[in-house]
C-alpha cells in the first residue's frame, strides 16, 4: 500500500452545541489525493465533523470546540488562522444546490473576483478551466451569461463544484452532494468525483453507503458523535471490525 | 490584504449608521418632549383655548381628537372588517377580486391632503355641512378604511386552516365559522392592526383641516356632530402658522409632546391586549 | 339514554342559520364592493373639480403643466414651480433618506447584536406613528433657526424640507429593506463563505443585488410619503411661487400650496379648481407608484 501524505488530521476533536455535545473525541486522518467517506445514520454527526474542517461552524452560534484540526502542518483552531484563505484552500460542496442569482458566467467569477482578480482575459480562463474540469462545459459555453438558475438540479450542483474549483483549492468538502439529485446527475457527479481525486483531496458526506462503497479509497463509520470505525473502504465494508459497522451495513438499522 | 481591511471599514460605517440612526430617533424623541412636557399641566390639558390671548388650553382639541377618531372606527371598522373577511373567505380568484384587491392598494396610498380635499367637496360643499366633525369623521374613516381591510385579511389568513375544517365538518354554516372560530382566533392580529390605524389617525391633520375646520364651537367640548372639530394635530398646525396668540410656540410645544405622549401610550396598548389574548388562546 | 329530541326547533334554527349565513355573505360583498368604489369616486370628484381649471378660457393645458408663472391676479396659473418642487424636495428628501436607511437595514439584519435589533425595531416602529405636523414643528424649531445661521437667511427653504421628510420616510424604507434582506435564503450566504469571501464582499455582492426588488419597493414607498407630505414641510419650506436657486431659498411644491392656498380661495372660482387639479396630479402620481412596486413585486416572483 502507497503511504501518502497527510492532507487533514484531526486529533481529540470534541464539539458541543451549548451544552449539547455532538462529537466526541474524534481521531482520524485523511490522506492527500484520496477519498474519504463518513457514512453514518442521521444525526450522527458527519456533517458537523465535515463542517469543523472548514470553520463553517463558524456561523453557528454557541458552538464550541475543543482539541486540533490540523490542516497541512497547520492547526486550523489555533487562534491565529486566516479563515478566509482556509476557506480559499479547503473548498465546500452543500446537500442543495446553491448557485448565486447570477449569470454562470458570473458564479463561477465570483471566487476568483472576491480574491482580486480582475482581468477579463484571466477570468475567461478560469471559467473556462472550472467548467471543463466540471464536465460542464460543454453544455454552457454557449450561455455563459444566462442565470444559472434556469440550470436542472444536476447541472446547478455542477456548476457548484465548479464555482468552487475555480478558487483553486487542495481539499473539496462535500456534504451529502448528490442527495437532491435524479440517479443520472448522480452518476455524472460521482464520476466527476473520480477524476478530481488526481488533483485533490475529497471528503465525502454521504447516506448512500452504496455510493460510499462506490467510489471512496477510505470510510469512516459514525455513530451518535463518535467515530466508531475507519479504514481502507473495501476492508470496510467486507470485513468490518466493530459489530456496530456490520450491523450498520448489513441494513439492520439506519 | 485588501479585502481584509475593506470589511473591517465596512463594518465599522455600518456600525456608525446604526448609531447615527438611533441617535437620531431619540434626538427627536427628546427634544419633542424636553420642551413640550413643561407646558403640560391640568388647565392646558382640559383648558379652554384662547383665540388672542396667553394661557389657553387644548382640552376642546383634545376630546375631538378622540371623538372624531372614536366616530371614524365606528364607520370604518364594520366596512373595513368586512371587506377584509370578503377576501380572505369568499373571494374566488376572478377580476372582480384583483379590481377590490388592486382599489384597496390604491386607495391605502392616497395622500391624506386628496383625503381632505375629497371630504371637503363631498361634505363640506355638496352636503353642505359646513365643517364638522361628522364630516372629518366620514373622511378620517376613508383613511382607516384600506390598512383595516390589509390586516383583517392577513389576521384570518393566519388562522390554520385546520379551525376551518373542523367547524365545517361539525355542520357549522361559514358566517357561524367566522363568527365563533375565525374572528375570536384572528383577534390579536386585528386589535394590533386597529391600534396601528388608531394612532396615525390621530395624528391626522390634512384631512381634517379642510373637513372638520380649524375652531372649535362655542360649546366645546360638545358632541353635536355639526359642530366644528379642530383637533390637537390641526390645533398645533393652525396655531404656528396663523394664529395671533403670544404663546404659540409654548402651546404649539405642549400639544406636540401631549401628541407624542399619546402615541406613545397607545405603542405600548398595542403589545398589552395583543399579549394577554394570546396567552389566554395557548391556554394559559 | 334517550338523547333529547328536538327535531321541529331543530329544523328552525338551521334555517335561521343559513339566512344569516346568506345575508352576511351579501354584507361582506356589498363591503368589498363599496371600499373599491371609493377610489373611483376621489378620482372623479377631485378630477371634476381640478378639471373645470381648463373650462375657464384662461388656462390651458400648457399653461397649466409647463409655465412658471403662478399669479392669479393677473390670470396666470402656470403650476410648474409646484410640480418642480415637489420632485427637487422628494429627491433631495430621498437622496438623504436611502443611503442612511439601506445602511441601517444592512446593519439591523446582518450586523448588530440582538439587543441591539430588539432596540431598533420598536424604535421605527414608533416614528411611522408620530403625527407629520410633530416633525413639522421639529423641523421649524431646530432646522430652521439651524440653516438661517449657516447660509444667513430666515432658514426656510428646500433643504430643512427636504431633511424633515428625509426623517419621515427613514423607517418606511429601513423596515421594508431589512425584510428583504432578512428573508434571503440562508444558502446564498453560506455558498459565499464557503468560496473564502469576507462579510462585507458577502453583503456587497451577494445580499444586496439579491435583496434589490425589496429595497426598491422601500424606496418607492418612501418616495410616495414624501410626495404627499403636505403639513411637515409647509411648516418650513417658506411658500414662494418662483422656482429655488439654491437650497435655501424659498418655494412651495403641490401639497404645501394646496394647503397655504384652498382656505382663503373661493370654492368654484379658477384658483381653487387649479388647486383641485393640482391634488389630481399628485393622487395621479401616487398611484402610479403604487402600479411600478406591482411590477416590481412580480418581478422579484420570478
Amino acid at each position: 500500500m502507497k503511504t501518502l501524505k497527510d492532507k487533514i488530521r484531526c486529533s481529540n476533536l470534541n464539539l458541543f452545541y451549548g451544552d449539547n455535545q455532538a462529537l466526541y473525541d474524534i481521531n482520524l486522518t485523511m490522506p492527500a489525493g484520496s477519498i474519504t467517506a463518513f457514512i453514518g445514520p442521521s444525526g450522527c454527526g458527519k456533517s458537523t465533523l465535515l463542517r469543523t474542517l472548514n470553520r463553517m461552524n463558524d456561523l453557528i452560534p454557541n458552538v464550541k470546540i475543543t482539541g486540533d484540526v490540523v490542516v497541512d502542518n497547520e492547526n486550523i483552531y489555533g487562534g491565529d488562522t486566516d479563515v478566509v484563505a482556509l476557506r480559499k484552500r479547503v473548498g465546500m460542496v452543500f446537500q442543495r444546490p446553491n448557485p448565486f442569482p447570477m449569470s454562470i458566467y458570473d458564479n463561477i467569477a465570483y471566487g476568483p473576483r472576491i480574491h482580486g482578480i480582475k482581468k477579463k482575459r484571466e477570468l475567461d480562463e478560469i471559467v473556462e478551466k472550472s467548467l471543463t474540469q466540471a464536465a460542464l462545459w460543454d453544455e454552457v459555453k454557449d450561455r455563459l451569461n444566462k442565470s444559472a438558475l434556469g440550470l436542472s438540479g444536476g447541472q446547478q450542483q455542477r456548476l457548484c463544484i465548479a464555482r468552487l474549483l475555480a478558487v483553486d483549492p487542495d481539499v473539496l468538502l462535500m456534504d451529502e452532494p448528490t442527495s437532491a439529485l435524479d440517479p443520472i446527475s448522480t452518476l455524472k457527479v460521482e464520476e466527476l468525483t473520480q477524476e478530481l481525486k488526481n488533483k485533490y483531496t475529497i471528503i465525502i458526506v454521504t447516506h448512500n453507503m452504496q455510493q460510499a462503497a462506490r467510489i471512496s479509497d477510505t470510510t469512516a463509520f459514525f455513530l451518535n458523535g463518535v467515530m466508531v470505525e475507519h479504514g481502507e473502504t473495501d476492508k470496510l465494508f467486507t470485513n468490518p471490525t466493530d459489530q456496530r459497522t456490520e450491523d450498520y451495513i448489513t441494513g439492520r438499522f439506519g | 490584504m485588501n479585502s481584509k481591511l475593506s470589511n473591517k471599514l465596512a463594518t465599522g460605517v455600518f456600525w456608525l449608521i446604526g448609531f447615527v440612526i438611533l441617535g437620531i430617533l431619540a434626538w427627536f424623541l427628546w427634544r419633542i418632549l424636553s420642551v413640550g412636557v413643561p407646558h403640560l399641566s391640568w388647565d392646558f390639558i382640559t383648558g379652554q383655548p384662547e383665540d388672542m390671548m396667553a394661557g389657553g388650553g387644548v382640552g376642546p382639541q383634545f376630546f375631538n381628537s378622540f371623538y372624531i377618531l372614536f366616530l371614524s372606527l365606528l364607520i370604518a371598522i364594520p366596512l373595513g372588517v368586512g371587506a377584509g373577511i370578503w377576501l380572505s373567505e369568499y373571494a374566488k380568484p376572478n377580476k372582480f377580486t384583483e379590481i377590490v384587491r388592486i382599489s384597496t392598494e390604491m386607495l391605502a396610498s392616497v395622500p391624506s391632503i386628496v383625503f381632505g380635499l375629497f371630504g371637503m367637496l363631498v361634505f363640506v360643499t355638496t352636503f353642505k355641512l359646513g365643517f364638522s366633525i361628522i364630516g372629518g369623521a366620514l373622511t378620517l374613516a376613508l383613511l382607516n378604511l384600506p390598512v383595516l381591510v390589509r390586516v383583517t385579511e392577513e389576521s384570518l389568513r393566519a388562522v390554520p386552516p385546520s379551525y376551518r375544517e373542523a367547524s365545517l365538518a361539525l355542520g357549522s354554516t361559514k358566517w357561524q365559522t367566522i363568527r365563533k372560530v375565525l374572528v375570536p382566533a384572528a383577534l390579536p392580529g386585528l386589535i394590533t392592526g386597529v391600534t396601528l390605524t388608531a394612532g396615525r389617525a390621530l395624528g391626522e391633520s390634512a384631512i381634517l383641516i379642510f373637513t372638520a375646520g380649524t375652531t372649535v364651537s362655542r360649546f366645546a367640548p360638545t358632541p353635536d356632530l355639526t359642530a366644528s372639530g379642530e383637533t390637537l394635530a390641526v390645533h398645533l398646525w393652525y396655531v404656528r402658522s396663523e394664529a395671533l396668540i403670544e404663546d404659540a410656540q409654548q402651546v404649539a410645544e405642549g400639544t406636540a409632546a401631549l401628541l407624542v405622549i399619546v402615541v406613545l401610550l397607545l405603542n405600548l396598548l398595542i403589545a398589552l391586549p395583543s399579549r394577554y389574548l394570546q396567552r389566554k388562546k395557548a391556554g394559559k | 339514554m334517550d338523547m333529547p329530541k328536538a327535531k321541529e326547533s331543530n329544523v328552525g334554527w338551521n334555517k335561521r342559520q343559513r339566512t344569516a349565513d346568506r345575508g352576511m355573505y351579501w354584507l361582506f360583498v356589498g363591503s368589498a364592493t363599496f371600499v373599491s368604489l371609493i377610489i373611483f369616486s376621489i378620482i372623479v370628484f377631485v378630477g371634476s373639480q381640478g378639471l373645470k381649471t381648463f373650462g375657464d378660457a384662461d388656462v390651458g393645458f400648457f399653461e397649466f403643466f409647463f409655465s412658471l408663472d403662478w399669479n392669479p391676479e393677473k390670470g396666470e396659473y402656470g403650476a410648474l414651480v409646484f410640480i418642480l418642487g415637489s420632485f427637487i424636495t422628494t429627491g433631495l428628501a430621498l437622496l438623504l433618506a436611502v443611503p442612511l436607511a439601506v445602511g441601517g437595514a444592512v446593519f439591523m439584519a446582518k450586523i448588530a447584536p440582538p439587543w441591539m435589533r430588539e432596540i431598533m425595531r420598536p424604535a421605527t416602529d414608533l416614528f411611522v406613528g408620530i403625527p407629520s405636523v410633530v416633525y413639522g414643528l421639529v423641523g421649524l424649531t431646530v432646522f430652521v433657526p439651524l440653516i438661517g445661521q449657516i447660509f444667513d437667511t430666515p432658514g426656510f427653504g428646500v433643504l430643512p424640507a427636504a431633511m424633515i421628510l428625509a426623517v419621515m420616510i427613514l423607517p418606511t424604507i429601513l423596515t421594508v429593506s431589512e425584510d428583504a434582506i432578512r428573508t434571503l435564503p440562508g444558502s446564498l450566504e453560506e455558498a459565499s463563505y464557503a468560496l473564502g469571501a469576507t462579510r462585507w464582499q458577502t453583503i456587497r455582492r451577494v445580499l444586496l443585488p439579491a435583496a434589490t426588488p425589496g429595497i426598491m419597493t422601500g424606496i418607492i414607498l418612501g418616495m410616495g410619503r414624501a410626495i404627499g407630505e403636505a403639513m411637515a414641510v409647509q411648516m418650513v419650506i417658506g411658500g414662494g411661487t418662483i422656482l429655488p436657486q439654491g437650497l435655501a431659498d424659498v418655494t412651495s411644491v403641490l401639497t404645501t400650496h394646496i394647503v397655504t392656498l384652498l382656505p382663503n380661495a373661493p370654492f368654484g372660482q379658477t384658483t381653487s379648481n387649479a388647486l383641485f387639479l393640482m391634488a389630481l396630479v399628485l393622487l395621479l402620481v401616487t398611484l402610479s407608484l403604487i402600479m411600478i412596486i406591482r411590477i416590481v413585486a412580480r418581478r422579484r416572483a420570478h
